[in-house]
């Protein structure tokens, strides 16, 4: 196990020089040069003295290889570069608003979970029943409903039939009123929820249909053990596994879902942030940012990965396996 | 319903994908989705799709106009149609893009093994470190805004996933006799690609280009939802959507007809998928 952790840690810091490089390289494709794209329309008024003088100030004289590994650099310890638009440092920006948005990933994963894992469990228990049958195809309806669907539609019938529209206030942190929080992040996370809740009541039935059939399952009812205790004691802990393998590959999902809904209901998240910058074309806050998200999912891969194994004692990353 | 065949004569593919449920209905949508955008293609539509008819604004469902008319006074469904040909061009150019480029590099990967393959596949999990709109995002902030931006941005977000369906089957059909023979002879290592390492590995590449199809739909009407894919006043069925916010208290169809556009164009990829994998994944079909 311990070998396989320091493989997996070595294999994840290539990755992310990688990816790095790529989100360096993507500002750097960007037509017209850096001052440009970050002054805008105002770049036309320097003088070629100043422009070199600002050329000079960024590192923009020196080549490109050199800019990465000074832009690198300046990364690691945190200065991702600053917003003119928001007179603030990106790596605060981003701080600031990430909170929310992984907030409201984690709360959409509960109601995913929620509605998922119950729907799911009872489909394969109950195999080709009306009821499996009726959860399939809700399944079915919820993956094909994009979240900016559901949200619009969410906030389409509360402003029309309840009087509500969500989010109209300020939006209140968890720390400062949670019960707010809480209220306001609700229709959120369910539009975020509602699509992944599908993934999971159908990975949950494929997989509970799969451990229903072994062999160790078998044995449990052979033993005369009641049907609720062999799915709770030994049937279900073991359907569970891909889901947690689910949830990891799906936090990617999450968070870039995550950007629309946050836009939808005026949240002031990362990804709302991350969209306004795109459109303003603040190329430094688009690279933080970006930066700043594939970090994070590379990290929640690795704990996965291990969380995976500590789980399921049938894998073990022993060399001699 | 039971079929009789003779002993020994499998159906073919298509004949199982007729014969399951959610193919056929899969396909079925989609025959009807790509029906209608060749309709506007053509320009055979009941209005033509940005003509505004002032006096007629926010009508809801009536003769003259089957779906509606949006703010500007223009034709709904006309608008639909064309929302149609956009959102199929987009997905299937992308897909085609995504496709080409994964495959290509899926292939390579798998055959030339070593670094090769190490170097590849380390470079797509760079891509996969991305959620696939945000790496979209970033493409569209280098390129910019616009139909034919947003299918590079959804070809450039799909290829790794391509690449890595691609090089896992690679790496077990190279190994068979028939491909050490062609090696041994000398074979071509590209004709010996082509002609006979491909072919055998379609099967869950035509189960990814379907499924690919209803992500890269999703994602071009995200993006143009979000005003970042395709601009007004194009039509597309994310920009539709879009714009019936605010208004769609007053004018519920300009929400309601485009979201169901959307849903019914990735439930039926969704279903061809499900049901192409059901018909040629051997693993599936043993269990049936």
């Amino acid at each position: 196990m311990f070998s396989y952790l320091v493989k997996r840690i070595l294999s994840f810091l290539p990755t992310l020089l990688g990816v790095s490089l790529l989100v360096f390289l993507a500002i750097r494709l960007v037509p017209g040069d850096a001052i440009t794209a970050t002054l805008g329309t105002e770049a036309g008024m320097l003088t070629d003295v100043q422009r070199q003088a600002l050329e000079r100030y960024y590192g923009l004289d020196k080549p490109a290889w050199q800019q990465y590994f000074i832009w690198l650099g300046e990364a690691i310890k945190g200065n991702l570069g600053f917003s003119i638009r928001h007179g603030k440092a990106v790596s605060s920006l981003i701080l600031e608003r990430f909170p929310l948005t992984l907030e409201l990933a984690l709360f959409a994963i509960i109601i995913a979970l929620i509605i998922g894992i119950p729907i799911g469990l009872l489909s394969a228990i109950k195999q080709n029943s009306i009821f499996d049958i009726a959860g399939r195809f809700l399944a079915l309806i919820g993956l094909a409903m994009p979240n900016f669907l559901v949200g619009t539609l969410i906030i389409f019938v509360l402003s029309v039939y309840f009087r509500i529209l969500p989010n109209a206030g300020d939006y209140a942190d968890f720390a400062t009123n949670p019960l707010k929080n809480v209220q306001q992040l609700f229709f959120p996370a369910f539009t975020l929820g509602f699509a992944f809740s599908a993934s999971v009541m159908r990975m949950t039935r494929s997989s509970m249909l799969e451990v229903l059939n072994e062999d160790f399952v078998r044995t449990a009812r052979s033993k005369g053990l009641a049907n609720r205790r062999v799915i709770n004691r030994h049937a279900l802990r073991n359907a569970l596994i891909p889901v947690v393998t689910l949830i990891g590959v799906e936090m990617g999902y999450l968070l870039g879902g995550a950007f629309i809904v946050e836009q939808i209901f005026a949240l002031p998240g990362l990804g709302r942030l991350t969209i306004n910058a795109v459109s303003q074309r603040e190329y430094a806050l688009v690279q933080g940012a970006s930066l700043f998200i594939a970090l994070n999912i590379l990290v929640i891969n690795l704990l996965v990965d291990l969380l995976y194994a500590s789980l399921d004692p049938r894998i073990s990353y022993d060399d001699s396996n | 319903m039971t079929t009789v065949t003779r002993r020994g004569k499998k159906p073919s593919a298509w004949v199982r994908l007729l014969r399951n449920p959610s193919g056929l209905i899969g396909l079925c949508i989609i025959i009807l989705f790509v029906a209608v955008a060749l309709l506007a293609a053509f320009t055979i539509s009941p209005f033509p799709p940005a003509a505004q008819h002032v006096k007629d604004r926010l009508t809801g469902p009536s003769q003259t106009y089957l779906l509606g008319t949006d703010l500007f006074g223009r034709d709904l469904a006309s608008r639909l149609m064309e929302g149609a040909k956009n959102s199929l061009y987009v997905a299937s150019l992308s897909v085609l893009l995504a496709s080409f480029l994964g495959i290509s590099l899926g292939l390579m990967a798998g055959y030339l093994g070593h670094w090769p393959d190490n170097l590849i596949m380390r470079i797509m999990d760079v891509f996969f470190a991305f959620p696939a709109l945000l790496l979209a995002l970033l493409v569209i902030t280098v390129l910019g805004s616009g139909l034919n931006n947003t299918v590079l941005a959804i070809g450039i977000v799909y290829t790794p996933i391509f690449a890595r369906v691609a090089r896992g089957p690679v790496l077990a059909v190279k190994e068979m006799e028939f491909v050490q023979a062609g090696r041994s002879l000398g074979a071509n290592p590209l004709r010996l690609i082509l002609k006979h390492i491909l072919p055998n590995i379609l099967a869950p590449l035509l189960v990814q280009i379907s499924l690919a199809l209803s992500w890269s739909l999703l994602t071009e009407a995200g993006l143009s939802f979000l005003g970042l894919g395709v601009q007004p006043p194009a039509a597309s069925w994310g920009v539709m959507l879009s714009e019936s916010r605010g208004i769609a208290e007053r004018a519920p169809w300009l929400m309601f007809f485009p979201g169901a556009a959307i849903a019914l164009g990735v439930l039926g990829f969704n279903m061809l998928g499900d049901g192409l994998r059901d018909v040629l994944d051997p693993k599936t079909r043993s269990k049936r």
